[in-house]
């Protein structure tokens, strides 16, 4: 039960684009075609899992127990970025076709604010293991889900007769604030 | 280029939020007043000047294969400064921007900067483009915080002119996509050309 709640909060009720404004220049820059919107979703999907839970370990176990915690920042990013990097090469190495599909959209993912801000704002909220993994988890489906509805928005709203000065960006942050707007419908059900 | 220019090129031509739009992720997020907007801008042009000054400097002896870890770490190591500064002598302002203050390291105005400029210019050219693209963002976060304020609880820089509720969407999250949206279609029309 405690971890339906965390789910359906995580994915609906505080959508980490829509609501929490994390990982939005990656939402605002490859949302244009679909394929690669659910590429690149499907990178940090797998990245914010993995480093929710190795920086979890590394906080838990190193940082606290030596009283470096104001080390957080700097660790964090670190291990993020050693991170992304050893998953490039394990794929390149397991899973050429996977490596070839999300292409450039890894190492861009060291610097998506989603990544840390799921793990600094673990750390915050004092979850444990579990917690911390079913939550990073489920913030990455909500990023995905609302990457891929705004990619298939976007896709026809490039057909339409939009006004000069609204062209490109304007109108997509506009689009995106009703989507958010629709998705405030869901607060208070958890 | 004259030194002046170099300042003044950050809030106009180069305007990091709505020309160059970079570092979305704050700009929506503590926009929901314009004090707000501005304390956020101020902050991230603490750590864009001085990360500016280092990279320029240590530019020419870092090997080009690990310059970006390099850099990042550079910026985390003023980012964490700046958190600790801020905990000890405005622990009010540290609350209200929270996570936004330890994700300036993942900005990619700081790091952009640092790649496009500090890193083949000098010392001194690279803190005036670190208080220009500073002052542009910071101006630009403190005009939307503004708007913002204005529509979503009817107050100016916290003064209140309506009694009651405002448009209170506005402060919520759609109201920061939608504000960003119509300013930046603004900006395209009358100053951009």
């Amino acid at each position: 039960m405690e971890y339906l709640v965390i789910i359906i909060s995580a994915i609906f009720v505080n959508n980490i684009l829509l609501s929490q404004f994390l990982g939005i220049c990656p939402f605002l820059g490859v949302s244009n075609k679909l394929s690669t919107a659910t590429g690149m979703s499907g990178a940090v999907c797998f990245v914010i899992t993995l480093a929710t839970v190795v920086t979890f370990l590394l906080n838990k176990y190193v940082l606290v127990p030596l009283e470096l915690t104001y080390l957080q920042t700097i660790a964090f990013i670190l291990v993020i970025a050693a991170l992304v990097q050893m998953v490039e090469i394990v794929l390149k190495k397991i899973s050429p076709s996977l490596y070839q599909a999300l292409g450039i959209f890894l190492p861009l993912i060291t610097t998506n604010c989603a990544v840390l801000g799921v793990a600094l704002s673990v750390v915050q909220k004092d979850m444990n293991l579990g917690q911390a993994t079913v939550y990073a988890f489920a913030t990455a489906l909500g990023y995905g889900l609302a990457m891929i509805l705004f990619a298939g928005i976007r896709e026809h709203l490039a057909l339409n007769d939009v006004p000069k000065s609204f062209k490109g960006l304007p109108i997509a942050l506009v689009t995106a604030g009703i989507m958010a707007l629709a998705f405030l419908g869901f607060s208070g059900i958890v | 280029m004259s030194k002046l220019s170099l300042i003044t090129r950050g809030i106009i031509k180069d305007n990091p939020t709505f020309v160059l739009v970079l570092g979305m992720c704050p700009t929506l997020a503590t926009t929901v007043s314009a004090v707000n907007g501005m304390e956020m801008g101020l902050a991230t042009m603490f750590v864009l000047i001085l990360s500016n000054i280092v990279i320029s400097l240590i530019a020419p002896v870092v090997p080009d294969k690990v310059h970006i870890p390099v850099y990042i770490v550079v910026i985390a190591t003023f980012v964490t400064v700046l958190q600790l500064i801020m905990q000890a002598y405005l622990p009010s302002v540290y609350a209200t921007l929270g996570l936004f203050i330890p994700l300036i390291v993942v900005n990619c105005i700081v790091l952009g900067r640092a790649e496009a400029f500090a890193n083949k210019n000098g010392v001194l050219d690279s803190a005036l483009d670190g208080i220009g693209i500073g002052l542009g963002f910071t101006i630009s976060l403190t005009v939307i915080g503004l708007v913002r304020e204005i529509l979503g609880s009817g107050a100016i820089f916290g003064w209140k002119f309506i009694q009651g509720d405002a448009i209170l969407a506005f402060i919520l999250a759609p109201g920061a996509f939608i504000v960003l949206g119509y300013l930046m279609a603004l900006f395209n029309k009358y100053i951009k050309k």
